[in-house]
């Protein structure tokens, strides 16, 4: 099952080792990591997109508990959340293809956020099957390179994790 | 007035308590041993190598349950700790490590005995610091003892940059933590709580499995109390020895790979099955498909919650500190007017008594070469059971597990978690720097005490008189026996044939020697070392058995039924 575990740590130097520590040492997978600051500046947040049965889940959520720098930790994926994920993709646009990719970004509400003569770099935010979906619809070929950001998430209506 | 960073780590020292500090000098830490010089407020001892200052330092906590404090340089100092960090990891025991760094400019620049010792301790520390300015060195030390002895205690590196010892500020020692990241649990939910006293009391056939959390948690009391109370067996892991008192017939002995049979068989047959403070681990359980094949319920009591469902699925999870909610479970039972079921306890001990009337622990008392049991047996006897037992890993660790009979707790310090070679004689030297006029004991084999023999020096340097009772077979003990079980009889590289004559070895580091090779004389060496050397470390070189093996044994991957007997 895939999960998405929220979680606030102290911002300090060496905390997000020691969370990516933890999930090579327990041999845990990581889909995704994002990490950042909070608008509390002591803070960051952190989301981690695992894959795990049940207790491999539970198990999960208790070591990261233990580290002594997580403040709170929460398994979105327990009730109703959002999730989004940014990407940014540069791809080629020449001749009849720049219409085509002006249309096709339009479609996944992707902006377009820079031009050359040569290219489009696009801007797409969503779930990642939707960003998965994006990419398979243009052409392999003029793909130029992919940059995602890796899942964000946060509980629907009042579902808050802060301290 | 404002201290230097150096004085401020001994302040710090001196105000949390310390008074034994284990360590080895060195360039990023001589501002701070420059400090140490001139107090009085503790000891240092200097050890032979950065591993023993660790390992002393964390028997020291073993034995006294105070928070164990070590110092090493940076650099190769540093990373010849980290065996002893993981060790004392591994076993929760509350230490903290503090290690020197080299100057806060120069650290990432590869400078000389440069290494990244957070880095390095992270995944076996229970957490590290690095302390960058001088102003954060106090509330740092503070925290990093209260976070080695609160909640599942562990080991704490802190690592000071040499400049930070040397830069000033302003010195107040907290009196108190306060972390919104760390808030262990101590009361148990009276809910489960409650479940927990009610599924006891309904058993037919139930079991009382406790571990090292027992000692950790100061718990014995509450633990005998209660199985006292109850009437029910009791088993223990190999750290929670002197949970429970060893002779009472209530105790099944030790569990687990070289536990008896009616501990296992109890173990894998009850319906309550309850754990106090233990962690269901390999070596305890074997292989958890096996053990759940026979349904049993399960309250587990555990300080730490990631230690419940972990390996085993829990029906009642208690966190909690472990005393305080057996004090609560004890209310419980105590009030509660129905009692067990006399007539199923009555069947199930009948079961127990068969079990055990199989006397797994039974050895060729005839023998007419020293077998390794008969010395731990004569070593309990001469003692009478109040010896302070170290030992090292290995075959002679699990005959002293097996046949000295601890009925305190605190009196059993060995290397359970990482089972690391060497732990033996630095941790004797941590016991009897604590305990000077108490008997102290490292039972050791030839492989093992080799690991750390150095440690002989600082004995001497600080008259040390503790007993190195060695059983010496001539072979790696334990890796012999796993090969002639497991890969017909080839034995790699298990076999010693240029050991050093170990009575000139003690005699050279100042103590004293003696090779016992006849059973009839095993009795009056113990006997000597214990009295007419009384205040000398007597090395006792016992020649035994080296065809000697460690029954019984569940070979590793199957389940607590599947034993091997002698």
């Amino acid at each position: 099952m895939r999960h998405i575990i929220s979680l606030l740590m102290e911002n300090e130097s060496g905390a997000l080792s020691r969370v990516a520590g933890l999930f090579s040492a327990r041999g845990y997978n990581i889909e995704s990591l994002n990490v950042a600051p909070t608008e509390d500046a002591t803070l960051s947040r952190m989301t981690i997109v695992t894959r795990g049965s049940t207790d491999v889940i539970e198990q999960i959520t208790k070591q990261l508990n233990k580290l002594i720098d997580v403040v709170k930790v929460q398994d979105l994926t327990d009730g109703s959340h959002i999730e989004r994920e940014l990407m940014l993709v540069k791809v080629r646009a020449t001749g009849d293809q720049r219409d085509e990719m002006k249309r096709l970004a339009d479609i996944f509400r992707g902006r377009i956020l820079d031009v050359s003569d040569r290219t489009y770099t696009i801007e797409l935010t969503g779930t990642g099957s939707k960003l998965d979906a994006f990419l398979e619809a243009l052409d392999p070929t003029a793909i130029l390179e992919t940059v995602r950001a890796g899942t964000s998430g946060i509980g629907r209506g009042d579902r808050i994790m802060k301290i | 007035m404002e201290l230097t960073g150096a004085e401020i780590v001994v302040s710090c020292l001196r105000d949390e308590g310390v008074k034994h500090l284990f360590g080895y000098p060195g360039g990023a830490v001589l501002n701070i041993y420059d400090e140490i010089y001139k107090q009085t407020a503790f000891k240092h001892i200097l050890v032979r190598h950065e591993q023993a200052a660790v390992h002393a330092a964390d028997a020291y906590a073993r034995a006294t349950g105070e928070v164990g404090v070590a110092i090493v340089t940076s650099g190769p100092g540093a990373t010849n700790a980290v065996t002893g960090i993981a060790t004392a990891y591994m076993d929760s025991i509350p230490m903290v490590v503090i290690s020197g760094q080299v100057p806060t400019a120069a650290i990432g620049q590869d400078a000389f005995q440069e290494v990244d010792m957070v880095g390095i301790t992270r995944p076996c520390v229970k957490h590290n610091f690095l302390v960058r300015d001088v102003h954060d060195l106090a509330a740092t030390i503070k925290k990093a003892f209260y976070i080695a002895a609160t909640g599942r205690p562990g080991p704490v590196v802190v690592d000071i940059p040499k400049d930070v010892t040397q830069h000033r500020c302003a010195y107040e020692y907290p009196k108190s933590v306060s972390m919104r990241s760390y808030n262990p649990t101590s009361k148990g939910h009276s809910g489960q709580i409650k479940k927990a006293a009610q599924m006891l009391l309904e058993a037919k056939r139930p079991m009382i499995y406790t571990g090292g959390g027992v000692i950790l948690g100061n718990a014995a009391a509450q633990v005998t109390e209660l199985v006292r109370l109850l009437g029910y067996p009791a088993t223990s892991t190999l750290m929670g020895l002197g949970g429970y008192p060893s002779p009472d017939p209530l105790f099944l002995g030790m569990l687990g790979m070289h536990g008896t049979i009616e501990a296992n068989m109890a173990m894998q047959h009850c319906d309550v099955l309850l754990a106090v403070g233990a962690r269901f681990d390999d070596r305890v359980i074997g292989n958890p498909k096996h053990f759940a094949k026979e349904a049993r319920r399960i309250i587990h009591i555990d300080v730490d919650p990631s230690s419940i469902s972990k390996r085993v699925r829990v029906d009642v999870p208690i966190v909690g500190e472990v005393a305080q909610v057996l004090d609560e479970v004890l209310k419980l039972i105590q009030a509660d007017k129905s009692k067990p079921d006399e007539q199923a306890l009555k069947a199930w001990w009948a079961q127990i008594e068969l079990w055990r009337s199989q006397d797994c622990l039974k050895y060729d008392r005839a023998a007419s070469v020293i077998k390794p049991q008969f010395v731990i047996e004569k070593l309990y006897e001469v003692t009478q059971g109040d010896a302070y037992v170290t030992s090292d890993v290995g075959q002679h660790q699990m005959w002293a597990a097996q046949y000295y009979q601890f009925d305190k707790p605190r009196r059993w310090i060995n290397s359970g978690g990482l089972g690391t070679m060497g732990f033996g004689l630095p941790a004797a030297m941590g016991v009897q720097l604590a305990f000077p006029e108490a008997m102290v004991a490292c039972v050791t084999g030839e492989g093992s005490i080799q690991m750390n023999i150095q440690e002989l020096s600082t004995c001497k340097e600080w008259n040390l008189p503790l007993k190195v009772i060695l059983l010496n077979n001539g072979y790696l003990g334990m890796v012999r026996q796993w090969q002639e079980f497991f890969y017909e009889e080839r034995y790699a590289e298990s076999y010693m044939n240029s050991l050093p004559d170990f009575v000139k070895l003690a005699e050279a580091y100042g103590h004293v020697g003696m090779t016992i090779d006849k059973p009839e004389d095993v009795e009056q060496a113990l006997r000597d070392a214990f009295g007419k050397y009384k205040d000398r470390l007597v090395f006792l070189n016992f020649l035994t058995d080296p065809r000697e093996n460690v029954f019984p044994m569940i070979p590793a991957g199957k389940g607590l039924s599947e034993m091997i007997l002698l």
